[in-house]
């Protein structure tokens, strides 16, 4: 019932990196090209997906022995996007700052095919904690992935950190890294300019794995070392 | 007649059908119970946000009452920009009218309308705008909206906050066209709407105060809650 220790470390390697939603699985590309202009979206965005998917994931997975195969996906739908909605809601009463900035991104939750995915290929199979575990994890990947291309995009495209941060937290302020008079490069800031980061960042990932597998062919790994399979 | 395989696959897509139902009833329920749980909450923070819109353009020395209780709803309005009915604020100091707010559109932003709330004083004065919603060029015609606007110590919008009383018809156009107020290089068709329309809502406003303050509690008090979604 519980989870084990090499359990979740398992998720949670697989979830950050090796499965990475952005830039491995290559899902939920829609809101990333829309909302990744700056680093605060990008960040709220891969939040709010991520509290969406442990929910879903835990509830699917409590529920699998009471959905029969046949008619699994509009259930897995139905409670994806009933729990989306509650999210809504309670986000609109409890954390309404929030959900001024947040708004808009909610309903995108339920257009992105990550959640259904791993709805479908872990929680249906595992019990709700590794369930919870797997989507909370599959959040923090995309979290990452979605603050780095968000905050390269803003600087190349506009100068700035953290532009919108006001918005979270009353009084804060915006960082200004180039000189005032940086014209700002539009491209960064237009779908194209996502296109070219994700790439940049897939192709680093791909060059970080491949760097590691050579030095572990070198010197064979020691026993049991985390995360090496 | 039907065989026992048909009879079969009836019972299963009944026992199917009934397990889809059981749990679309299970989730409608939840969702029933989520909205009537965090509706009064959500309210009052609809309310909060409507007021602190308010409050940028109304200054609290204005008024004493509660300008969300006390409305009244205008139907379309070609000299307010307005195509559906839209809520009016009234704002009183001890029972006398002292400031109007009311929603403005400007029909020909560079793509599409702007939507605004202006605040006009007893005498029908312009004292305040904000945008609330346009479709401006980012970066060229968004220094409407004060969030947006490179200028923070003197936003664009807050020209609007002291307006002369006797400007002329000509003074009320942009510098470009001749007129007192200022606008960015590059960008003259996003001010240009704004100024416009703002003129042409207060050329009402002055005309019907007295209709706009009178009938305090009559149309305004009884349904105040059903305003809200009127932007």
């Amino acid at each position: 019932m519980w989870i084990t220790r090499d359990e979740f470390k398992d998720i949670a390697y697989k979830g950050v990196w090796k499965q990475n939603t952005s830039l491995v699985q290559i899902l939920g590309l829609c809101p990333l090209l829309a909302v990744t202009t700056n680093l605060v979206n990008g960040v709220m965005l891969s939040l709010a997906t991520l509290l969406v998917m442990a929910l879903s994931n835990f509830a699917v997975s409590s529920l699998r022995h009471f959905i029969p195969y046949e008619i699994r996906i509009p259930v897995f739908i139905l409670i994806a996007a009933a729990l989306v909605t509650v999210v809504d809601l309670l986000m609109n009463a409890y954390l309404h700052g929030l959900y001024v900035v947040l708004g808009i991104f909610i309903p995108l939750i339920i257009t992105n095919c990550i959640v259904l995915a791993r709805i479908e290929a872990f929680a249906a199979k595992h019990p709700p904690v590794q369930a919870a575990s797997d989507g909370a994890m599959m959040g923090v990947g995309m979290l990452w992935t979605l603050a780095l291309i968000g905050a390269l995009r803003e600087v190349i495209g506009s100068g700035t950190l953290f532009s919108g941060i006001d918005l979270v937290i009353a009084g804060a302020q915006p960082l200004h890294l180039m000189p005032a008079d940086y014209p700002g490069l539009l491209l960064a800031v237009l779908p194209p300019g996502a296109f070219i980061v994700l790439g940049c960042m897939i192709a680093a990932k791909n060059w970080i794995d491949a760097r590691q597998a050579a030095a572990n062919l070198n010197q064979p790994a020691p026993v049991g070392a985390a995360g090496s399979h | 007649m039907s065989t026992p395989a048909e009879k079969h696959a009836f019972r299963v897509s009944g026992e199917t059908a009934l397990t889809l139902v059981a749990f679309i009833v299970f989730f409608t329920a939840l969702l029933a119970w989520a909205f009537l749980f965090t509706k009064p909450t959500i309210e009052q923070s609809a309310r909060a946000e409507k007021m602190a819109i308010l409050n940028q353009i109304l200054p609290a020395r204005l008024y004493d009452n509660d300008p969300l209780a006390d409305t009244l709803t205008l139907p379309p309005e070609a000299a307010l920009g307005i195509t559906a009915p839209a809520t009016v604020y009234r704002a009183r100091l001890s029972g006398k009218p002292s400031a109007l707010v009311v929603d403005v559109v400007a029909p020909d932003g560079y793509s599409g309308n702007i939507k605004m709330l202006a605040a006009f004083n007893a005498a029908g004065q312009v004292i305040g705008v904000r945008v609330v919603e346009h479709k401006e060029t980012p970066g060229l015609g968004d220094y409407i909206d004060p969030r947006k606007d490179m200028n923070k110590d003197r936003p664009w919008i807050n020209q609007f906050n002291q307006v002369p009383e006797d400007l002329s018809a000509q003074q009320w156009h942009v510098r470009k066209d001749g007129g007192d107020f200022d606008a960015y290089a590059g960008a003259t068709v996003t001010p240009r709407a704004v100024v416009k329309a703002i003129y042409k809502a207060q050329q009402f406003v002055k005309t019907h105060r007295q209709a706009l303050f009178a009938r305090e509690g009559a149309a305004g008090r009884s349904s105040p809650q059903t305003e809200t979604r009127a932007q």
